[in-house]
């Protein structure tokens, strides 16, 4: 033994084992990377960049920069208290002068500033009208004062001030019924003004309604499929599946047309005598329930079932031939097995929800309607894009902070999603 | 790594419109009644004398697609219908092209809501108090019966939005026509609004799409609507007799064509708004739509039971009202914003 080399292991090419296992390694390991590599470039472009550009939109600012820059900076050594100097009317003056050539620029920044004082962007349109006349006034104060009187209120100057940086809160903070005032305060937005803070409670109280009723109709459902014999329980799975595989607007339609006040079911319970005046069923929070707890219940049932496949009958049969209740052996053996399967379907169901627009859109009203439909409201109505985009990283962010409980609670690795 | 977030946002929606022909025009307007007369009195009547082949769509007026195709300079519609207050503000925006005027028309042949820097009127349209006869005892003359539930009882149709709705509460509070966007422009006043809305406001259906307050009067599911005139007349000739249209206290407003900024048919899409804004072909729409026609040349060609029912006839727009454009321009997204927030509440 002691006169042997020390033990370097030599393939039959002589390069060592021990290399010649890492390389073979590496080599697979590329190829399966090379195996994956579109999918990742599909997400990277289909999902990450347009992530990562809503983060940003809901934080970029550059209207106002852009085009006002010489007032900007003229406004750093401004008091706050009266209309500026001479210099900094100037300045604007000759910023609007210059931004008349980019009718787009300026009338984003017009635009911009419309959200933080109505008829801003009229106001800013109009100087820039009557710029060629007054461009040879001897003072630029007085130009704009002759133009518009607005330009005396230090409320208008504090509204461009507010726009010194490229990136403001302004979206977020007014996502969250919040702004900045002209002593540079963060203060609660005016009552009437105030709208989000509730949206968001209402489509988490929606969300987690939709969810336990879901909990409460898929259990039974999923126990049925998972006990009974395998041609009846194949039956009953197609029935589960079959709305799983239809149109969502589709059966949001066929809804209104079960639910409205001249409807299949009101005309069956009048039929019967059970009721005199038809029930509202639509356009209110019920149609939106009965609807979302309908097409969302294949997610609860779904999850649940394959983890009820898994248990063995026998764990029960042990429990209730060792003298237990079968209630309690339900209760104490069976149930605490199934609860990965319950909580995957939850929080399945719930993140689903909390993101839903077609239903409530079209079955709900007004005080039905959750935070993706001022999401919409935003992106296609008034086209600011930076309300919708704030509101919906606010929306990604909830969505995070429950993954993340969920982790800690039971354990991301015993997600089992069916 | 720089990136241009509005564009990728923008790029992300526009795949599926990559795929668009080189040679068709593509003409995107509101869809409904509204696109069937136009395809009679326009699309087909154009497509046979140009010889240019039209691609037609419909949509609701967003202005998001629209945007997100003239940031990234994809620009897949070249000519669309568009409401006044969007004309103006896409205009201002650099949405849609300067028109050349001279290749339209005489400006003087038009009403003046339909002649600016982007747009050309298509027809005057009118959002007026409407009922069902059959469900009301008694008929309502204005605003003030609106509001009246006692006199009136039952649901209320408006559209969903702030525009329109706040005017109407003006005007059944008592406001003069003339005086409503005076009063409006104070924060009294926005709230005097608000407060007279509170009053019906469990009675209330809200409406979004415009073929939605024929319908719902047409089942009873409310006894008045606001309504776009057109198709409440167009329900009455479709045999819903009962429904009956209140001119006093109406709004009425100009829908415009404009052209989308960088289309790569500028001068085809010129052609077809000169070609639209004919008087013979205006005619043939106005006897297919009860919307009254911008080029005044085309009212005497239209027979006088044509005209009585459009918002333009001397009898209509005598006690109603023009949108206030800029007004909405300015207030519209506070305004919409403090609506939302009203009526989630």
């Amino acid at each position: 033994m002691s006169d042997m080399s020390p033990a370097v292991l030599l393939t039959n090419t002589g390069v060592p084992m021990k290399a010649q296992l890492r390389r073979i390694e590496r080599v697979s390991q590329l190829k399966s990377l090379a195996l994956i590599l579109p999918l990742l470039l599909f997400l990277i472009v289909t999902f990450m960049l347009p992530i990562a550009a809503m983060l940003r939109q809901s934080v970029s600012n550059p209207e106002v920069v852009r085009v006002m820059p010489a007032t900007l900076q003229a406004l750093k050594h401004w008091n706050g208290k009266t209309m500026p100097d001479e210099a900094t009317s100037r300045a604007l003056l000759s910023d609007l002068t210059r931004a008349g050539g980019d009718g787009y620029a300026l009338a984003a920044a017009g635009k911009r500033l419309n959200m933080e004082i109505a008829g801003y962007r009229s106001l800013v349109m109009k100087t820039v009208r009557h710029l060629p006349e007054e461009r040879a006034a001897p003072s630029a104060r007085a130009a704009l004062l002759t133009v518009d009187d607005r330009w005396g209120d230090p409320a208008y100057w504090h509204a461009i001030a507010r726009n010194a940086s490229p990136t403001t809160p302004f979206y977020l903070l007014a996502s969250l019924d919040h702004n900045v005032n002209d002593q540079g305060e963060v203060v609660h937005s005016e009552p009437d003004r105030a709208i989000y803070l509730d949206v968001f409670a209402r489509t988490f109280g929606m969300s987690l309604v939709v969810t336990l009723v879901c909990v409460l109709l898929g259990f039974p459902v999923a126990y049925l499929l998972a006990t009974l014999p395998t041609r009846k329980s194949n039956l009953l799975m197609i029935l589960v599946l079959l709305p799983f595989w239809t149109s969502v607007l589709v059966r949001v339609a066929a809804w209104i047309v079960l639910l409205q006040s001249g409807g299949l079911i009101n005309s069956a319970l009048i039929g019967l005598g059970l009721t005199r005046e038809p029930l509202e069923l639509v356009f209110n929070r019920t149609g939106v329930y009965i609807s979302m707890v309908h097409i969302l219940l294949p997610f609860m049932i779904l999850p649940i079932y394959s983890v009820m496949r898994g248990i063995s009958p026998s764990y029960m049969r042990a429990a209730i031939s060792l003298g237990s209740h079968p209630i309690l052996s339900f209760w104490r053996v069976y149930f605490p097995q199934t609860v990965a399967g319950l909580a995957a379907g939850g929080l399945l169901v719930f993140i689903l929800s909390i993101g839903y627009y077609i239903t409530p859109a079209l079955l709900g009203g007004p005080k039905d309607q959750m935070v993706s439909y001022f999401v919409a409201f935003y992106t296609n109505t008034t086209v600011n894009w930076g309300m919708a985009t704030s509101l919906g990283t606010l929306l990604l962010l909830a969505t995070l902070i429950l993954y993340a409980v969920y982790n800690r609670l039971i354990g991301a690795n015993r997600l089992q999603l069916g | 790594m720089t990136f241009n977030a509005p564009k990728w946002l923008a790029l992300s929606c526009l795949i599926p419109l990559a795929a668009h022909a080189a040679t068709d025009l593509t003409l995107i307007s509101f869809g409904g009644s509204n696109k069937d007369a136009q395809v009679k009195a326009y699309y087909g009547p154009f497509q046979k004398t140009s010889g240019v082949h039209l691609v037609t769509g419909e949509y609701n007026g967003e202005m998001a697609k629209i945007k997100a195709m003239v940031e990234a300079g994809n620009i897949g519609w070249d000519v669309v219908e568009v409401e006044t207050p969007e004309l103006i503000r896409g205009c201002d925006e650099g949405l849609f092209e300067k028109l050349d005027w001279s290749q339209i028309g005489n400006k003087k042949d038009f009403v003046p809501a339909a002649v600016s820097q982007c747009g050309a009127g298509i027809f005057v349209w009118s959002t007026a108090l409407t009922y069902n006869a059959a469900k009301l005892k008694g008929t309502p003359t204005g605003w003030k019966d609106f509001w009246d539930l006692k006199k009136f009882p039952g649901k209320r149709g408006l559209r969903k939005g702030a525009k329109y709705t706040l005017e109407f509460a003006l005007l059944a509070d008592g406001v003069k026509p003339a005086d409503v966007y005076k009063v409006l422009a104070t924060k009294a006043g926005v709230d005097r609004a608000f407060k007279k809305l509170d009053q019906i406001k469990p009675a209330i259906q809200w409406w979004d799409a415009g073929a939605q307050p024929a319908q719902f009067l047409a089942s009873g599911d409310v006894v008045m609507s606001s309504a776009y005139n057109g198709r409440i007349a167009l329900a009455q000739k479709d045999g819903n007799k009962n429904l009956k249209i209140v001119w006093g206290g109406s709004i009425y407003d100009v829908d415009s064509w404009a052209i989308v900024k960088g289309s790569p048919k500028k001068a085809e899409a010129l052609k077809y708004i000169a070609f639209a804004s004919k008087p013979q072909y205006q005619k043939i729409y106005s006897e297919n739509i009860a919307y009254g026609p911008t080029n005044v040349k085309a009212l005497p060609l239209l027979s006088k039971a044509v005209q009585a029912d459009l918002p333009t006839a001397a009898a209509n727009i005598k006690n109603a009202m023009a949108l206030n454009v800029q007004f909405w321009v300015d207030n519209g997204e506070e305004l919409e914003q403090r609506f939302n927030a009203w009526a989630a509440k």
